[in-house]
């Protein structure tokens, strides 16, 4: 086994790994997912690049339940999301059969980003090429959190985020456009914050919806064109009222 | 001393268990529950040692939510027993749990069903089965009285019929018991049978 010990992930002279670097670059190929907290909804929204039409789109999920009250979307390596939402899977079964209590979204977090981190430090392994948007209610106070990992290891709570492909648009709108939001109101923030970068359509996206009591929910296709409906509407609406009403000649 | 009993109805099928907690000659509780619910349409009975009974079922209970979050869909009971039987097998000649186990469910495709798992590993579907000393009456019960299809309320008082016999020829009869009942409803408490309520703590 001596040949596996080599380090893969090592220092550069000024202080970069270059390894979990490019792990973010893989991430920045990934598909855009978004994710907003309300203040009794969470919404994930992923990017669904368009799907071949011999494949069975229902068996790529990719918006997945951790637990009854924790969900996860990701961006980059599917293949390697696959081995870590079957750990985290695993953790928060262990967690329940330990201590008798569900995990909290921090605790899940802090796990993955674990994983995560370990893979920069050991001998014969590269990181993980994701970064995952982890979303739930916490399982006694029922307050919503969103929290974002990434390869190297680290993780934030956010108000809403995005990662994966054109991240940076979308957290610009998410920044320009977030407030507290609740119920469809969250979903149509996510849903505007994706359709700034993927083209419009319920075929183009998928979400989900985190409620306290009803867990995770995928909303069908038809609902998200209903929202998307909506929006653009509104938005037609606000170029029209720009335009401002017509000028005396 | 423990009873844990249970038989198939019309759609539907009960566990029966007792609910005394002994150790040696002490009854430390006379509520405890033996009868966990393994996930919506799933019940499992157990009895023997009371920490390989927690353990064990408490283990088998997170592996089925497990599969359930990896798998989306819920196991099958007759899955839920051979797993249950594979992981009493693997531990037989290492650690082996004391532990005897009925395993109820209600599947949509199958219907009700029951599963006799004891504590090396015999692996039985049945229509009614039965562990420990009350075994010896509650069977001879269900052998008189037990038919195909019962309704609900011929099979909990073929239950009743068993308890009296229970109590009435058990040295050490335990005093309290549970029913619990799975049907394409879902795994629920349907009643207790009690003799004995534990006096409420009086203020000093």
């Amino acid at each position: 086994m001596a040949r596996y010990d080599r380090a893969i992930t090592v220092f550069s002279p000024d202080g970069h790994l270059f390894q979990v670097e490019y792990a973010l670059e893989a991430v920045r190929k990934g598909n855009a997912a978004v994710g907003v907290r309300g203040t009794d909804t969470i919404v994930l929204g992923v990017e669904k690049k368009s799907t071949a039409k011999l494949q069975d789109s229902r068996s790529v999920r990719k918006i997945v339940n951790l637990d009854n009250h924790i969900a996860l979307a990701c961006a980059g390596l599917k293949a390697d999301a696959r081995v870590l939402i079957n750990r985290a899977r695993i953790e928060c079964q262990s967690h329940r059969l330990t201590v008798e209590d569900p995990v909290t979204v921090e605790y899940i977090t802090r796990y993955i980003a674990g994983l995560q981190q370990k893979y920069t430090q050991s001998g014969g392994v590269r990181p993980f090429g994701l970064s995952t948007l982890i979303v739930g209610f916490d399982p006694y106070t029922g307050i919503p959190s969103l929290y974002q990992t990434d390869p190297s290891g680290t993780f934030s709570a956010w108000k809403a985020n995005a990662t994966g492909r054109n991240s940076n648009s979308m957290r610009e709108f998410l920044e320009k456009n977030y407030k507290e939001t609740s119920g469809k109101e969250t979903v149509k923030l996510a849903i505007r914050a994706l359709l700034e970068v993927v083209e419009s359509g319920g075929k183009n996206i998928e979400v989900a919806v985190m409620t306290k009591d009803h867990g995770l929910r995928q909303l069908d296709e038809a609902e998200i064109d209903a929202v998307v409906a909506e929006i653009e509407a509104e938005k037609a609406a606000a170029e029209a009222a720009k335009k401002g009403p017509p000028k005396e000649t | 001393m423990e009873c844990v009993f249970g038989l198939v109805g019309k759609g539907f099928a009960l566990v029966v268990a007792d609910t005394s907690a002994v150790h040696s000659i002490l009854l430390h509780k006379t509520n405890e529950d033996k009868i966990m619910v393994l996930d919506s349409h799933k019940l499992m009975g157990a009895s023997g040692e009371a920490g390989d009974r927690a353990q064990f079922t408490e283990y088998i209970q997170k592996n089925v939510a497990l599969y359930q979050f990896r798998n989306g869909i819920p196991l099958t009971t007759a899955a839920a027993a051979n797993f249950t039987r594979g992981e009493l097998a693997t531990a037989l000649r290492k650690n082996p749990y004391s532990v005897n186990i009925l395993l109820a469910g209600y599947d949509k495709e199958t219907g009700p069903s029951l599963y006799y798992i004891d504590y090396i590993s015999t692996l039985h579907k049945v229509d009614k089965a039965a562990f420990g000393y009350g075994s010896y009456f509650s069977l001879s019960m269900m052998d008189r009285h037990y038919h195909c299809d019962m309704s609900l309320e011929e099979a909990v008082d073929l239950v009743d019929k068993c308890i009296i016999e229970i109590r009435s020829r058990l040295v050490i009869a335990p005093p309290n018991f549970v029913i619990k009942i799975v049907d394409q409803d879902g795994a629920r408490e349907h009643a207790w049978r009690e003799s004995i309520k534990d006096a409420p703590i009086s203020a000093a």
